[in-house]
């Protein structure tokens, strides 16, 4: 069942930026801040292989995979360049007294 | 175990435990057992405000560089033609020949990753040139190159090991002149061309891109039967001169280059300073190389640009191991284990690291060294 997961602070993600979160469950995801401030959340793993989208670059509204140029909306989840074809699964975000929570 | 005779005539016959390299084999499937495959790598520590500097695209290099590119491949082309059959062209051959058969291999490499330039398009366009240049298809190699970085000289899992155990030097002395390597391209051309794939290919292509590879390749082999029949026409191998011969005559300087960033060192493990090496080059190397020669950086972060390396490299020194000064002083410590490896030996580098580094995982890497 969907709930609400407290992830991290709003100040903690830079504008046009991401941070990894780990949940105690194991998922790990990726919360995105974009250059019009709003909050979004992906799975943290690159489609593509084992790779963690939170060391990749922040493009507008793209995220670029680190180790292979693989590319993303992380607004939508959909992939936009090889070798990333499967789209990464998105998640609900709020603010709520300065704090980002995700709907996982 | 396999038998191998040395090239060297009076080097006789001798034993030794040569590994499979085929991503077909036996080697790929330990790999994978053995936890090499799409492995967790050792990265220096770069804070993220400094990554995201490094990381972060402009057009303005590369689009500098590829405009001198261009321009100089236009000039020296244009005096070959202008002063052919002269002996007075060689000078410019020789500069076109390294502009287009070895430039292209750094240019490809770079607009494959996507990182020189900031604009898509700009990297597919310069992508698909160089790979015509280089005669590597621009949807294999990029797949190819993407296993690469995931398996770095991970023995059966990396299609990109340019230097096995032992190495094959004739191999490589052929290649200076392009001959393996454009043998090989035109082989796998063919079979493109018929709407196939090598079946190590179809390991690391995905199926949705094979009309891909196929595509291309038909174009390509229509350039080179033009090519071919206007050389027939005119009586001359002129055309052959700018389209196509250049990759063999031209080849030298990415050889001499690209064999050094992985020689002699360590296979099968997931440390990049251990299997890649760095090295300075001269501006007019560099400028044709894209400043590949920072390879270990390259590959612990291959989205940073290649003209943004200098900077990764001068933040990051402290922890991998010292810089060889130049290309010769490279190959001086290559070339002697890869005459042992010749010889039977399995041995390779372990470059010191400085004291400021963190040590190597030598749980992961307890092989013998040089």
């Amino acid at each position: 069942m969907p709930h609400w997961v407290d992830a991290c602070a709003a100040e903690d993600i830079e504008t046009e930026d991401l941070i990894r979160y780990d949940h105690p469950d194991g998922r790990t995801f990726a919360i995105y801040r974009s250059p019009e401030d709003e909050f979004h959340c992906t799975d943290g793993l690159c489609t593509h292989e084992f790779v963690h989208l939170a060391d990749g670059l922040v493009q507008g509204c793209l995220i670029e995979c680190p180790m292979h140029n693989g590319v993303f909306d992380y607004r939508t989840g959909k992939a936009k360049r090889a070798p990333a074809y499967e789209d990464l699964k998105t998640y609900q975000t709020k603010v709520e007294n300065g704090r980002v929570l995700i709907e996982i | 175990m396999d038998y191998l005779r040395c090239p060297i005539p009076w080097c006789g016959e001798f034993v030794l435990d040569r590994r499979n390299y085929s991503l077909l084999g036996e080697e790929g499937r330990k790999a994978v057992e053995k936890g090499l495959a799409a492995a967790d790598w050792y990265h220096t520590k770069v804070s993220r405000n400094e990554m995201k500097e490094l990381m972060g695209r402009t057009d303005r290099y590369a689009l500098r560089d590829t405009a001198i590119w261009i321009a100089a491949l236009l000039l020296s082309a244009g005096a070959g033609i202008y002063l052919w059959p002269s002996w007075f062209s060689v000078p410019f051959w020789l500069a076109y020949g390294v502009l287009y058969g070895s430039s292209s291999d750094s240019r490809w490499h770079e607009c494959g990753h996507g990182t020189a330039f900031k604009t898509p398009w700009m990297n597919d366009v310069v992508h698909q040139i160089a790979c015509f240049m280089i005669m590597r298809n621009p949807t294999v190699w990029r797949w190819s190159h993407s296993r690469h970085h995931t398996d770095t000289i991970i023995v059966g899992r990396d299609p990109e090991i340019a230097v096995m155990r032992p190495p094959d030097a004739a191999r490589i002395l052929l290649n200076l002149f392009g001959i393996m390597d454009a043998i090989e391209a035109f082989r796998r051309m063919f079979i493109h061309v018929t709407g196939r794939l090598h079946p190590e290919e179809e390991t690391y292509v995905p199926a949705s891109e094979h009309h891909k590879v196929v595509f291309t390749a038909r174009i390509w082999f229509a350039i080179y039967a033009a090519t071919v029949a206007t050389a027939v026409w005119m009586g001359s191998i002129l055309p052959l001169m700018v389209i196509g011969l250049p990759r063999f005559y031209g080849a030298w300087h990415h050889i001499m280059t690209g064999v050094l960033q992985h020689a002699a060192l360590a296979d099968d493990v997931i440390d990049h300073r251990l299997n890649s090496r760095t090295f300075h080059l001269n501006p007019i190397s560099r400028f044709i190389y894209w400043n590949m020669n920072y390879h270990v950086e390259h590959h612990m972060f291959p989205m940073v640009p290649y003209h943004a390396l200098p900077r990764l490299h001068e933040l990051i020194k402290h922890d991998l191991p010292s810089a060889d000064g130049s290309v010769w002083s490279a190959y001086r410590t290559v070339l002697p284990v890869l005459l042992r490896q010749l010889r039977g030996d399995n041995v390779f580098l372990v470059r010191k690291l400085p004291d400021t580094a963190r040590p190597y995982r030598a749980e992961l890497h307890d092989a013998v060294g040089a």
